[in-house]
């Protein structure tokens, strides 16, 4: 188990990075305590798979350093680096069994065999594999192939640190949840430290203590699931977390004071000063529908079972709201109204107002 | 008991009815001939399986089959190990993979004759560049049409110079498949080279080298031209393959009983080994 440290980490494909956007990573600085559950967590090409083959080490990066309990390992190949990954798609050694597929890391490493079987059916136990070992890998389904790939990672006692790569990706949608719960729990078991990478938030928030949002090779939070609910520190973080994401509506800042279309809205607290672009965000969870508040029109109602799913236009934004109950038809005029403490305004994508204290 | 439709065998009788025109018909004609004995003017009668007696006591026979075994032996034992290294050492990305490709598939598109006639010009050894080079300037006497040894360096030379490229190309299209991940995690696993190649490479080629082999073992079980014009089967008989010796007796000599007995074993052996290679290939498989 160890304590990772990205310090100033960047990363280039290029050989010459001009500038900026030549780097598919730009400056990371994060520590990672031992024996956390984390996950790296945005949209495809956000540079989470490039900050993980960094730290498994297939990638060297073009500047910064990686430490493993303070020790730089920045140059180290992945077999000196200690770690396990587990890939988005199951790989398994197709010829061997599964005894001798989980065995594989511990016999390269030339441990004895006694202590290969003991750990081997400690591995296979938690995984609920045991019946299987004598099978031949090639034969198993993608569940359990990638519960093989997870295995593998496992046996190694002395692992710094595991890296899952979007491992549901192959998996029927029915045994994600299961695999899911499953990881969680042997987190629980072994306690080391994992990194999990994925752009399904659910993925994400289920599994870890602490998520990093990417974007554009750029870290925009890093949080407990809670906070990047409550409190996203960038409009995108609202944006993809949340189910439907963050309403986000272009503002007029004057005195403090937030205008929408014209329309006073309160925010949880002062506005930090500064220029720029600016824009208010609520979570669709703390907009109601009442007699008064700013003027809308609903152009589609969506029943989700235990919530319905209301979309209506403030002038040309759109604003969702979740209402339990009764909703209004298509069509109607209703009027919005935002819970103030959780009305956060955005200067240029990021948080610009202050907590708790209002105007 | 569950009604089976039989209809699918009409979809297979337009193939069956050309295989039976060009291959089953014309082969009973030679059983036809197996069997039978004449004394000219087109007058046969009844020999039973004498002709195949004959054959498998002959020396000649058992002579010409036993070059054609070392032959294929030791086709198999260079093109497929070399082919599998070559294919191995070749680039998977970049400008270099297109050059290599065609580097070599050019050997495999010159037809079988013109392969031979120019092995047979370079080897000369008066104004054949390789003979003319291993003789006067290095000193080493070579000479084809002399050495039973040195018309077998040949043709063995030529026939891995011709053909080794496709267990090449057939590899590297099984290695190129092998996605990037496999690598990654037997590196994390700690896997030697060795490891990588057993555990990964070779079981993801299988299917490929299977069909690699299968190949290879027909084509050289069965080749004629590329030796024929090169050596003719000489000096003295010492390159005289199976194929080469049936061409002997059946057009050269005319014994059309003997030779068709003889096709008819030849075809037996070949059928059989590739039976047998496929099934010993293919017997750890998934179904």
């Amino acid at each position: 188990m160890a304590k990772i440290t990205l310090d100033k980490l960047r990363h280039s494909y290029m050989a010459h990075p001009s500038g900026p956007q030549d780097y598919a990573l730009k400056e990371l600085n994060i520590d990672w305590q031992e024996g956390g559950a984390y996950a790296l967590l945005g949209p495809s090409g956000c540079g989470k798979s490039t900050l993980l083959n960094i730290i498994s080490g297939l990638l060297v990066p073009s500047e910064g350093r990686i430490l493993f309990n303070d020790r730089d390992v920045t140059e180290l190949p992945p077999d000196q680096r200690n770690i396990a990954q587990v890939f988005q798609f199951p790989v398994i050694y197709d010829t061997m069994s599964v005894y001798d597929n989980l065995a594989f890391p511990l016999r390269n490493r030339g441990i004895d065999e006694s202590r290969v079987r003991t750990r081997v059916e400690e591995i296979a136990a938690m995984l609920d594999v045991t019946e299987m070992l004598r099978v031949r890998a090639a034969n198993l389904s993608p569940d359990n192939k990638q519960k093989i790939s997870m295995g593998r990672g496992l046996v190694r006692e002395d692992v710094n640190v595991i890296m899952f790569d979007e491992p549901l990706t192959v998996i029927d949608p029915h045994l994600k949840w299961k695999l899911r719960s499953k990881l969680k729990e042997l987190h629980h078991r072994v306690r080391a430290t994992m990194i999990y990478v994925t752009h399904d938030q659910t993925e994400a928030l289920t599994f870890a203590d602490q998520v990093v949002v990417m974007q554009d090779g750029e870290v925009v939070q890093i949080g407990t699931p809670v906070d990047l609910f409550d409190r996203p520190q960038h409009t995108f973080v609202g944006h993809f977390i949340g189910s439907p994401g963050m309403n986000v509506l272009p503002c007029e800042v004057r005195e403090g004071r937030a205008f929408v279309a014209g329309h006073d809205v309160p925010l949880e607290g002062a506005a930090t000063p500064g220029e720029g672009w600016t824009e208010v965000g609520i979570r669709p969870e703390f907009v109601s529908l009442g007699a008064t508040g700013l003027p809308a029109t609903v152009r589609k109602v969506s029943d989700l079972g235990r919530h319905s799913v209301v979309e209506a236009m403030l002038g040309d934004t759109r604003v969702n709201a979740i209402v339990e109950g009764e909703v209004p038809g298509q069509g109607e005029a209703v009027h919005l109204t935002f819970r103030p403490d959780q009305t956060r305004l955005y200067r240029d994508g990021w948080i610009a107002s202050e907590k708790g204290r209002a105007a | 008991m569950r009604k089976v439709n039989q209809k699918g065998w009409l979809f297979v009788l337009p193939v069956v009815i050309l295989v039976a025109f060009n291959a089953l018909i014309p082969m009973m004609t030679v059983v036809n001939y197996s069997v039978q004995e004449t004394f000219g003017d087109n007058v046969f009668f009844w020999h039973g399986l004498g002709w195949f007696e004959d054959i498998l006591r002959s020396d000649r026979f058992q002579a010409a089959l036993g070059r054609q075994a070392f032959f294929t032996f030791l086709i198999l034992i260079i093109e497929v190990p070399l082919g599998v290294i070559i294919a191995l050492s070749m680039p998977r990305k970049g400008f270099w993979v297109p050059v290599c490709l065609v580097t070599m598939a050019l050997p495999m598109l010159i037809p079988w004759n013109v392969v031979g006639a120019m092995w047979n010009i370079f080897t000369l050894p008066d104004i054949g560049l390789l003979g003319y080079f291993l003789n006067h300037v290095l000193g080493v006497s070579y000479d084809m049409t002399q050495n039973p040894t040195a018309a077998w360096v040949t043709i063995i030379t030529m026939d891995v110079w011709h053909w080794t490229s496709l267990v090449v190309l057939l590899c590297y299209a099984g290695l190129v498949s092998i996605p990037d991940a496999y690598y990654q995690a037997a590196k994390i696993d700690g896997a030697s080279n060795w490891a990588v190649f057993r555990y990964i490479q070779l079981p993801k080629m299988k299917q490929v080298l299977t069909i690699a082999v299968l190949l290879r073992f027909m084509d050289s079980f069965n080749v004629y031209t590329e030796p024929f014009v090169l050596t003719g089967g000489g000096p003295g008989n010492s390159t005289t393959l199976l194929s080469i010796d049936l061409v002997k007796i059946a057009l050269g000599q005319f014994d059309l009983g003997p030779a068709a007995a003889m096709s008819l074993i030849y075809f037996a052996i070949t059928l059989f080994a590739s039976w047998l290679f496929y099934t010993l290939m293919t017997r750890h498989d998934v179904k």
